[in-house]
């Protein structure tokens, strides 16, 4: 009963907060906003995707006053959120318009436009570099002079461009159906709770908010076994947006007139995947679909993830929790389920008081039956 | 950067949303109400439902009181009390006489409610059929088509192996003769109090994303069969240790030295409201001797 | 048979797939089996129309996919028709087409006039409920709200299909087949049904099991005077039980008459077939 006598509970909380103030503070190094977001963009990625909200530098503020726990500061920016008014949102993107820093194909080797490796871990070795125990500027600086000089000989300069989508070149070979553009609004589910069986807008949104290891973890699950889903990257690519708002004042809602308002660097990835459908004849035949990913940052393996249990949920299965969408989705988010797992640390006193009474009424009951 | 939070933290158009899901609640009185639930400072399943309804209600006149699990002083409780005062100035408080709203995780005061005041009620699971049905397009249409067979089936394979109910909190309550709704996880004891209520009492599930109500004045029974009644947590021959009250719910205390258990008021602020009233008197009397 | 039937069914159809243009006007012809060679089309059951009188026990027999379970899981509203018509004596006397019913309405029709066993009792019973519970289950959907009446009416029942009383706690999941579909049975019958559908009930069943269950049938339908439709792609069963029987192939019904005809003098060569290989 320690933390809730009949009095003195609200002091207890004061000391604790203070606790917490002192564990973050005690060694006396300032840690730097600057240095957070210049040397842990990895968790900026996953704190953003995660909590739906795009802002390089708040992150970084939760990733700092959270103490670098990535449950608590994704929290903190989703509690932020809340506090936001809406007004507007930004005009369709068109994803082949994104200015790629890398993009990858596994289905094709040989993409139009070629395959851009850019900077990823994948093709590291996963050895601790012990060096980076003491790192110098001067080390820095002089490793950046020779990167400069080496791209500058090199013969391919970069050049920005709009790389077309792989899936077009199948489309143009008559490989993937080609679909109606879809105009309808999407529900919006953080101003909707969504209700099932649901759309396919709804149902990428929270996948893109879903907690990043959740979301791996069921994806893995679907390919494994567990879902019957077998997909191939047909395209990854990560980089940046460019987003544009319509101009409020303006009733033609002309294009022209436009707002830039920034951009964001977002991973895609069009997953294919073969699916039985049946055609005119009412006969089985097999077709390639689409499972999409796509979220804000660098964040390749929840993108993939996500590309498959897109396609799990779109192609609903009786016989696999993978291709239940409300298995799925109501259970991959970071608040909801850290917040009720947590919330069992919370006083139970009067339930489970409850539940002893009613345990204790039937033990009573048999022993007196038996007599 | 905007650093200053809004009245009661959330934008308006937030709040309004609540609003608009809390009015159609209290209209269709036990429907659970779906609403876009929003993230708040405290952590899911901490009572972030609840939170949303006093948010999106309060104003700068009410006097808010939150309890959790029958006390004021928890840590939860505090934790709320602190996150509204903050982001609205509101004034907060203990006795339950002076609170216009009452946020409350888990009981209903034993001091009765009043017209003028709405009690708020924290729900972690909203919907009284799950454990007969996982799935939400089903009990959607279960409660649509006022199929209960489920939950009274639930008592009465209970009764069968047990010779009684063995349901604990969260017994569930039929509303208005027409929903069957999940009162959350208070007490048996504090079922009854639901009836004919004369405080409006709000139900926020802010991980489920549900909102629903029990309007001043409306019938709730707890559902029980006729030759089964429900039974309440009881507390026979048993009494508070600091006020000796005996009609009230008791929280089980054990003495670490003795080993002997022990009964304490679970309403703290009416435990101390019955010692001070008792006090009272002992003066009285003094005085007048 | 001077009485109204007591269920009276028109053109009742179940397909399974979208038709086109060749199988939906004018698919007499069409159709390879039941099925539509243009556009793969299947109609489980095509324009069956029959009727049961009170207190008699239909028959319907056929060869596998040949529709019976399916007519059966769309009277029970198990599945939805496609087209149809079904009216029902006891219920708004027999005027409303009861297919066209709300979901509601349909719920309370299979809880108070219809009974239905299924050859697989996974389908009827909840495997982890007491045997009294899944009893109990049936007339609590009808609004029973009384543990003691509730109880005894079990215990009656359960009598009647010979469960020992002694094993009413019990859940199905321990039981064997026969006693499983006894389960069922009592189930059925928990509100007095005035139409109860068995559909292969003693299918999978040992040879004595059968011939016990069959029995109670008999016995139950000559005490209670219930109307039945009886499923069986056994024309023994059907010989012992029904007093009229249909015969059904590809989705149609393709003979209809009272049992002791069909079986003396089959008209249909499936029919012909059928009764000669019983021999």
């Amino acid at each position: 009963m320690a933390y809730v006598a009949v009095k003195g509970g609200s002091e207890a909380i004061e000391e604790s907060i203070k606790r917490l103030t002192f564990e973050r503070i005690h060694t006396q190094q300032v840690l730097e906003i600057e240095a957070i977001m210049a040397g842990m963009q990895g968790m900026i990625d996953q704190v953003m995707s995660e909590s739906s909200l795009y802002s390089e530098l708040l992150a970084a503020l939760a990733i700092k006053q959270a103490q670098g726990n990535m449950e608590e500061a994704v929290f903190l920016l989703r509690a932020h959120r809340s506090t936001l008014p809406r007004n507007y949102y930004t005009r369709v993107i068109e994803t082949d318009n994104m200015f790629v820093e890398r993009r990858i194909s596994a289905s094709f080797k040989d993409i139009p436009g070629g395959q851009i490796l850019g900077a990823s871990y994948d093709y590291t070795h996963r050895l601790m570099d012990f060096n980076l125990l003491s790192e110098s500027k001067e080390a820095m600086q002089k490793w950046l002079l020779e990167y400069e000089q080496e791209s500058q000989h090199s013969s391919g300069a970069l050049t920005l461009q709009s790389l077309p989508k792989v899936v077009a070149f199948l489309q143009k070979e008559g490989l993937f159906p080609t679909y109606e553009e879809d105009q309808a609004e999407p529900l919006d589910v953080t101003k909707r709770s969504v209700q099932f069986p649901t759309t396919r807008s709804e149902r990428l949104q929270i996948l893109t908010r879903g907690q990043t290891g959740a979301v791996t973890s069921l994806g893995y699950a679907a390919i494994r076994g567990y879902g019957a889903v077998h997909p191939t990257v047909g395209e990854l690519r990560v980089g940046k947006l460019p987003l544009t708002v319509a101009y409020p004042m303006d009733r033609t809602n002309d294009e022209e007139n436009d707002l830039y308002i920034g951009q964001i660097k977002v991973t895609e990835v069009e997953s294919f995947i073969p699916i039985t459908t049946k055609n005119e004849k009412n006969e089985e035949e097999i077709e390639f679909e689409i499972g999409y990913g796509i979220c804000y940052g660098q964040n390749e393996t929840k993108a993939i993830a996500m590309s498959i249990l897109d396609q799990a949920l779109e192609n609903g299965n009786q016989d696999y929790p993978t291709h239940d969408e409300e298995f799925i989705l109501m259970h991959i988010d970071s608040v909801e389920s850290t917040g009720f797992i947590s919330h069992l640390k919370l006083p139970h006193y009067v339930t489970f008081q409850s539940k002893l009474d009613s345990v204790r009424k039937i033990k009573k009951g048999t022993i007196q039956h038996e007599k | 950067m905007k650093n200053k939070t809004h009245f009661a933290l959330m934008d308006e158009g937030s709040k309004k949303e609540i609003r608009r899901a809390t009015l159609k609640a209290v209209a269709i009185p036990g429907y659970q109400v779906p609403f876009a639930s929003r993230e708040m400072p405290i952590a899911r399943g901490w009572g972030t439902g609840g939170l949303q309804l006093t948010l999106s209600i309060i104003g700068k006149e009410d006097v808010l009181k939150v309890i959790d699990q029958g006390a004021d002083e928890s840590v939860n409780a505090v934790n709320i009390k602190k996150l509204v005062h903050h982001t609205t100035g509101v004034e907060t408080t203990t006795e339950t006489e002076d609170a216009t709203i009452i946020q409350s995780r888990h009981r209903i005061p034993e001091v009765p409610v009043t017209e003028k005041q709405i009690i708020v009620l924290q729900v972690p699971i909203p919907e009284p059929l799950r454990l007969v049905e996982p799935s939400e397009m089903k009990t959607k249409q279960l409660h649509g088509e006022k199929e209960y067979s489920g939950a009274w089936l639930m008592l009465f394979e209970q009764i069968m192996k047990y010779g009684k109910t063995a349901t604990y909190a969260d017994h569930p309550v039929f509303v208005h003769d027409r929903y069957v709704m999940a009162p959350s996880p208070i007490p048996r004891f504090d079922n009854i109090k639901m009836n004919d209520s004369k405080a409006l009492i709000l139900l926020g599930a802010g991980r489920e994303k549900k909102i629903y109500a029990v309007p001043p004045y409306t019938k709730v029974t707890s559902l029980a069969f006729e030759d089964y009644a429900m039974e309440v947590e009881s507390f026979a021959g048993k009494h508070c240790s600091l006020c000796h009250s005996t009609d009230v719910f008791l929280d089980e205390l054990v003495n670490e030295e003795t080993n002997v258990t022990y009964y304490q008021c679970n309403d703290t602020s009416n435990c101390l409201a019955t010692l001070n009233e008792k006090e009272k008197v002992v003066e009285v009397g003094i005085g007048n001797a | 048979m001077h009485d109204k039937p007591i269920l009276h069914v028109v053109n009742l159809k179940k397909q399974y797939g979208p038709g086109c243009a060749v199988c939906s006007h004018n698919h007499e012809v069409a159709l390879e089996k039941n099925r539509c060679p243009e556009c793969g089309t299947v109609f489980a059951c095509n324009d069956l129309s029959f009727d049961v009188y009170p207190g008699e026990i239909l028959g319907v027999v056929g060869e596998s996919g040949s529709g019976k379970s399916t007519m059966m899981k769309c009277l029970y509203f198990d599945e939805e028709v496609s087209s149809g018509e079904a009216y029902i004596s006891c219920y708004e006397e027999g005027e409303t087409n009861v297919f066209q019913e709300s979901s509601q309405k349909l719920r309370h029709i299979r809880n108070t006039i219809l009974g239905m066993v299924y050859q697989n009792p996974v389908l009827g019973l909840k495997m982890d409920f007491s045997s009294v519970g899944n009893i109990a289950e049936k007339m609590i959907a009808a609004g029973d709200r009384n543990v003691n009446r509730m109880e005894n009416r079990s215990k009656v029942l359960l009598e009647h299909v010979h469960i020992p009383i002694a094993r009413m706690k019990d859940e199905p999941k321990k039981f064997s087949g026969g006693m499983q579909q006894r389960v069922q049975i009592a189930k059925a019958l928990s509100n007095h049904p005035p139409i109860l559908l068995l559909d292969e009930v003693t299918t999978g069943l040992d040879l004595s099991v059968q011939a016990s269950v069959l029995d109670l049938i008999k016995t139950i339908q000559q005490e209670l005077g219930i109307s039945m439709i009886v499923v069986s792609h056994d024309l023994a069963v059907i010989r012992m039980l029904a007093d009229r029987t249909m015969v059904m192939l590809d989705g149609r019904i393709i003979e209809q008459g009272l049992t002791d005809q069909i079986l003396e003098n089959p008209q249909h060569a499936y029919t012909q077939q059928l009764v000669y290989s019983l021999i």
